[in-house]
């Protein structure tokens, strides 16, 4: 892995800028392009129980703001609602549905993942009103994406390509992975750091290595998560390093200690010089007013979720780690630590069951031979 | 047995070449099929040059060639993809071959030997459903046959070295054909199946969670008792197919949307044919579709 780092530019140096590649568009005029996903990353930390209501309020009040971007699905994504990450409250294609009828200028963006949701699905949340697909792989794994990245292209849909994981794999690789995706109809290939496991130089590396792979023909984008506290740093060495699409979490409202807190972004934006097209105010309000009441909690920085940055572990895994720790009397960290040692990755969560059961069967006898 | 049926395989890929093996040694071991073609389309292929090494006829012109032979099959497996077997099939039944098809297409009906390995003989196209469907809708079945389940659900990982091409293009008609085979062979009034491929080296072996929704007054002792039987009935042709803990069964809650949580965990080792043994999800693909391909030879033969 090269992870060095050679740029001295300035602080607020951008390699590229939204208004660049697409200046000719609506909301072209911005040099970074927002994406909210508390709709979706923090359906995880809602334990997918988002109401209707809920839902309509936060999208109205990101839509006021100015956030471009509004993600609406399950945590895990299209058909996510299961045994296995959780069943939804409310089914996400009415969830999409109240959320495109809600939002006056913001796209709502959804998410699938191949092997858990279908390309019936996306038919679906394109019927309800969704405007965005983004397509999310394990970051090794881009070439299970290609069939629906050409039924989105075909159905009209914009397209963003999601590599999780991307701590686990030295920017050279990621690079291959996008172009994969790239060469199937993305139009923008997202690094996302779903450990929060990252650590500065560490995404500056590997959005440059994505960007000089897939130069212009599509954008770069990243996701963070808050596990070692590095959400917002993360994100604005990302975009000097050329990602011009970025996700957060108003108020972190995400999985694991949540992600980037958008607001603190667009704030850091707005003294770089950034333009984003979201008011500050307007969205720290909205953050304080409309979206914290609708958290079950705020998103810590505790001894699990700090578990999951040090041992690089898929952040979703948390409440299913909490769950699986309280049911059979065992350490929630020490579930996540194994997890990370069994180099598990998003969507096994069913693993930590047999984790937590593995430890009980540890300590069961220890206390016999005690 | 001293007449035997003959077959050819199409797909000289991993399943394919596993396959080879299995066929191999049930036919050194007195089975009614003797493997005589391998079919691909690529001359480069490890498959076809093993083939040939071991006596069957090998062509990289495709099934095209095979369809042109004076002496067709009795037998053929198909180890290609979903939408290559769609294309063929109707080809295959105008030849008179009977089709094993071990891609997720569908087309005929689906077998999974220790629930319903005894029906569908006749048929002239049998469907191995998946890899996940053959780990796992067994413990569907054994679950539904001691209670009604309600809902049944798997999760199916895999290492991504034992994930060929096909499967990866095929991710959509994966988790369609398995959540079918998870309500209509494992008897679940509604299912669903999800497909992880993990990296991790050294590879994973196969694990599979079954998840089923029962009543809160189902009998939990008789289904534990089930799941238990099922793993030695699918043991018998796959050796290495292990429950990793006892069911575990959670009572009702919201979580549960009210019903009783059956969750079963298995791990599926290979025998290590032509893979490694990580990837047991070949191997009990492969292995299946020997044990459905003899019951067919054998009741054709018998009524020959």
């Amino acid at each position: 892995m090269t992870d060095t780092h050679a740029t001295t530019a300035p602080l607020d140096r951008l390699a590229r800028t939204w208004s660049g590649t697409h200046g000719d568009e609506p909301f072209g005029d911005l040099d970074l392009r927002l994406t909210d996903t508390c709709l979706r990353d923090g359906s995880h930390h809602k334990r997918h129980q988002f109401t209707a209501r809920e839902v309509e309020d936060i999208v109205r009040a990101l839509d006021a703001s100015g956030i471009p971007v509004i993600e609406v699905t399950h945590g895990d994504g299209l058909g996510g609602s299961s045994f296995n990450y959780g069943f939804s409250r409310t089914p996400e294609q009415e969830l999409i549905r109240i959320a495109a009828e809600t939002a006056q200028r913001a796209k709502i963006a959804f998410l699938m993942l191949p092997g858990v949701g279908t390309k019936d699905d996306i038919r679906a949340a394109q019927d309800n009103g969704g405007q965005i697909c983004r397509i999310a792989t394990h970051c090794t794994e881009a070439d299970v994406s290609i069939q629906h990245f050409g039924l989105a292209r075909e159905l009209g849909l914009e397209t963003v390509g999601f590599l999780m994981m991307s701590h686990t794999q030295s920017p050279e690789v990621l690079a291959r992975q996008a172009r994969i995706m790239v060469d199937a109809g993305c139009q923008c290939v997202y690094v996302v750091d779903s450990a929060g496991a990252l650590v500065m130089e560490q995404t500056a590396d590997r959005v440059a290595a994505v960007v000089a792979e897939i130069g212009h023909q599509a954008d770069v984008g990243f996701h963070g998560h808050e596990n070692l506290g590095l959400g917002v740093a993360n994100t604005v060495i990302a975009a000097r390093a050329g990602a011009t699409q970025i996700d957060g979490s108003v108020r972190r409202f995400g999985a694991g200690a949540g992600n980037t807190p958008l607001e603190a972004f667009i704030g850091v934006c707005d003294k770089l010089g950034w333009r984003t097209g979201v008011d500050f105010l307007q969205i720290v309000d909205a953050a304080e007013d409309v979206i914290a009441p609708a958290m079950p909690e705020e998103c810590r920085l505790d001894r699990m979720t700090l578990m999951m940055g040090y041992a690089g572990v898929y952040s979703s895994f948390l409440k299913h780690a909490g769950n699986a720790a309280d049911r059979y009397g065992v350490s929630g960290a020490q579930i996540l630590l194994e997890a990370g040692r069994r180099k598990l990755i998003g969507g096994q969560e069913d693993q930590l069951i047999d984790i937590a059961l593995m430890l009980k069967a540890e300590k069961d006898k220890a206390a016999a031979n005690a | 047995m001293a007449q035997k049926l003959t077959a050819a395989i199409v797909g000289p890929g991993n399943i394919g070449t596993d396959l080879l093996f299995k066929l191999l040694r049930s036919a050194e071991q007195g089975g009614p099929i003797e493997p005589r073609w391998m079919i691909g389309v690529d001359p480069s292929s490890e498959g076809l040059r093993i083939a040939a090494s071991k006596g069957l006829e090998a062509s990289h012109e495709g099934v095209d060639w095979l369809l042109k032979q004076d002496e067709l099959p009795d037998l053929l497996f198909e180890a290609t993809s979903a939408y290559v077997h769609r294309e063929y099939a109707p080809r295959y039944r105008e030849a008179g071959i009977r089709a094993v098809d071990l891609t997720p297409a569908a087309v005929g009906p689906a077998v999974i030997p220790p629930v319903n390995g005894d029906e569908h003989v006749g048929a002239w196209n049998v469907n191995m459903i998946t890899c996940g469907g053959q780990a796992t809708i067994p413990m569907v079945a054994a679950v539904s046959r001691a209670t009604p389940v309600s809902y049944a659900e798997i999760v199916a990982s895999v290492s991504s070295v034992s994930a060929g091409p096909g499967t990866r293009a095929n991710i959509d008609e994966f988790t369609r054909t398995t959540s079918r085979g998870v309500t209509e062979i494992g008897g679940a009034a509604q299912g669903k199946a999800i497909i992880i491929l993990n990296p991790a080296e050294p590879p994973m072996i196969m694990r599979d969670t079954i998840f089923c929704a029962v009543d809160p007054d189902a009998d939990r002792d008789a289904i534990v008792a089930s799941v238990f039987a099922m793993e030695k009935a699918v043991q018998e042709y796959v050796p290495g197919y292990r429950l990793l803990q006892e069911p575990q069964i959670d009572e009702p809650s919201d979580a549960t949307r009210g019903a009783l949580k059956v969750s079963i965990f298995v791990e599926v080792e290979g025998a290590g044919d032509f893979l490694p043994p990580y990837a047991g999800n070949l191997d009990i693909m492969t292995a299946a579709a020997t044990q459905v391909g003899q019951n067919i030879a054998r009741s054709i033969l018998a009524g020959a």
